[in-house]
């Protein structure tokens, strides 16, 4: 008699258990189907690929490391890998300038809320057009006959056009930190607004200068956001290929134009071989990143 | 240096913010080695004046004097005072020895010698054992410690204390009331503690400020200011009395000096009134009753009498008081006496 309604009770706790479960997969399972087909699917056909064989007018399926041989035993991959990672590491640097300044401005200087708002949705709007047009736009202005080149001269700084500014690793990069600088702005003002202000007067009040509560507190309580937008920038440039091809006037290559040739000339295996060099590439790089900051906490 | 220059001085300090008069040219002195609480609702211009006395707020006009020197546009470490903050505002990327350390630190003192000397601090409040945890790892009780260490090391002539207990839980709160208190005496600096908590500043405080508005409604010890209170306000935010109108003005009258009675005494003042409402509160009674001109009086009735002579709600009683026992209120604000 005792036992009846403890086992009733089990019995509801039980199936209340087991919908539990039925529940949580369902509520999972549209962001697994999502990742699973334009993510993982996606990255293993290109792992299977990069294994095809291919001549100058087929591709066939087989698995051999022909790519790769290739990839590795040529020098330019090497040159091209090199100049990709100065790309990124120059960007990189300027973006986490230029996004920390910025972040810090609109965070500590900048007091209403409205105004910060405000300005933030400024530094947003150049992202309503799209990359390829921005980049465009800073052909005439960089040209021979440019308008920087035109002020030069008629400052007097130099007697001739200067030819580097455009076509050239300096539009490269220059058009990479207008492209992506906005990436560093947002995480690291994100983390900057979550500062407890007080901590700021905490360390004044314990004597701390400008310079020393920046370095003190500031930074190390921003890292988290420099980090996400450092990896932000880093996978971009990274991955770029358009960018370096308009601004060098594909004088200059980075592996993501060597894996756009290559498709061009239906090389299919060999531009999957450069993609997983390159996706592993860039995942040490995010692996190292994060060995240093715990980005966890931030998310 | 003469006696009066020592402890803290204000003369007619006065924060604006835009149109807004936050503090208005209030002064005051506060002798050294003295606990005192600047009580007021929220707005009423005491954070601001406790952040003016930190340097973490400018002064609109006015001067700050500490021990004879005037610190009104000095920074916060050249004025001798240290702030401990609403919520503690420890570092939290920073162990709690390194908290502590902090402004050692900023002074550019060598690693070995702030952390030694911050663990010297850190004996005071009892908090060695967890030097090497950081803040988030600490209960609210210990946070406050910490800071309250932090603030200590820099060797403040006065300690300024923003809402220090508000974070608390009740019990904890009681527990480190206690423990601010005997920190003051065994340290034998002045600590300037803002609250909106009347229990507490009645408990913690040698000289309660209460302030309202911007201007100071009564300065005086924790007795003077419960027992006379100077002002209509006053009396109704120190809680406990009632403020009636009578021939020669309104005056205060404590809930627990009322008596409440069926046939009212003639040595007494004594006025018929109606129950409006009892609530029981453990030691005693609070009786609500409303007089025949329709003031609202309080009674507090100890839970024994209250037994012996039960009322209800409805019935028609008398209430009654010795007449020394009203205390008549001023109606204008000036604290100066």
């Amino acid at each position: 008699m005792g036992a009846g309604p403890f086992r009733f009770q089990r019995d509801i706790v039980a199936a209340s258990h087991r919908s539990n479960t039925t529940i949580g997969w369902l509520l999972a399972s549209p962001l697994a189907i999502v990742l699973v087909l334009f993510l993982v699917l996606p990255i293993v056909m290109i792992v299977v690929v990069s294994f095809w064989g291919a001549t100058e007018f087929s591709i066939y399926p087989a698995f051999q490391l022909d790519n790769y041989e290739f990839l590795f035993a040529s020098p330019v991959t090497y040159t091209v890998f090199l100049n990709t990672l100065m790309y990124t590491v120059i960007t990189w640097a300027c973006c986490l300038l230029i996004g920390f300044t910025v972040a810090y401005f609109l965070a500590f200087h900048v007091h209403s809320l409205t105004w910060q708002i405000a300005l933030f949705l400024l530094c947003t709007i150049p992202f309503w057009t799209s990359n390829i047009i921005r980049m465009i736009s800073w052909v005439p202005f960089l040209g021979r006959n440019g308008i920087a080149n035109q002020s030069l001269i008629g400052m007097g700084v130099v007697n001739e056009p200067v030819e580097w500014l455009l076509f050239s690793d300096f539009a490269v990069i220059l058009a990479f930190v207008h492209l992506y600088a906005l990436f560093m702005v947002v995480p690291i003002f994100n983390t900057m607004m979550r500062i407890d202000r007080s901590l700021l007067e905490a360390a004044r009040d314990a004597g701390a200068s400008g310079f020393q509560t920046l370095t003190n507190i500031i930074i190390p309580l921003t890292t988290p956001g420099i980090m996400i937008g450092s990896i932000f920038v880093v996978t971009l440039v990274m991955g770029d290929f358009i960018t370096v091809r308009f601004m060098s006037g594909s004088q200059s290559a980075n592996v993501g134009r060597l894996i756009s040739n290559d498709v061009a000339l239906l090389q299919y295996p060999s531009a999957a071989a450069t993609s997983v060099v390159l996706l592993l590439t860039v995942l040490i790089v995010i692996g190292i990143m994060l060995r240093f900051v715990n980005i966890r906490k931030e998310l | 240096m003469n006696v009066s220059s020592e402890g803290l001085e204000l003369a007619a300090v006065t924060k604006t913010y835009g149109n807004t008069v936050a503090v208005d040219a209030i002064s005051l002195r506060i002798p050294q080695a003295s606990y005192v609480c600047l009580l007021g609702p929220s707005g009423c211009g005491k954070s601001s004046t406790l952040r003016m006395v930190a340097g973490h707020e400018d002064v609109t006009s006015g001067d700050i004097i500490l021990n004879g020197t005037n610190i009104t546009h000095l920074s916060p470490t050249q004025r001798g005072t240290a702030m401990m903050f609403q919520n503690y505002a420890l570092f939290p990327h920073l162990t709690v020895a390194e908290n502590v350390a902090f402004s050692l630190k900023m002074k550019g003192t060598g690693k070995s010698e702030r952390l030694s000397s911050a663990n010297r601090t850190l004996e005071l409040v009892d908090m060695t054992a967890l030097a090497e945890r950081l803040p988030a790892q600490l209960s609210g009780g210990q946070q406050q410690r910490v800071a309250l260490a932090r603030a200590l090391i820099t060797d403040p002539a006065m300690l300024l204390l923003d809402e220090p207990l508000s974070a608390l839980d009740p019990f904890l709160r009681l527990r480190m009331r206690t423990e601010l208190k005997r920190f003051q005496r065994d340290l034998g600096i002045s600590f300037l503690h803002v609250t909106h908590s009347q229990d507490e500043a009645l408990a913690l405080a040698d000289i309660i400020i209460v302030m309202n508005e911007g201007v100071i409604e009564q300065i005086g010890s924790a007795s003077d200011v419960f027992n006379m209170p100077r002002t209509p306000f006053v009396a109704r935010f120190m809680g406990g009395h009632n403020v009636l109108a009578g021939p020669q003005g309104s005056f205060a009258l404590r809930s627990d000096k009322v008596t409440i009675t069926a046939k009212p005494s003639r040595a007494k003042t004594a006025l018929q009134a109606t129950i409006s409402d009892i609530e029981y509160l453990g030691t005693a009674f609070s009786v609500a009753a409303k007089t025949d001109h329709g003031d609202d009086v309080l009674v507090t009735v100890p839970d024994t009498d209250f037994a012996a002579s039960p009322v209800e709600i409805g019935q028609t009683v008398h209430l009654q008081w010795a007449a020394s026992d009203a205390h008549p209120l001023s109606s204008q604000v000036s604290a100066h006496s």
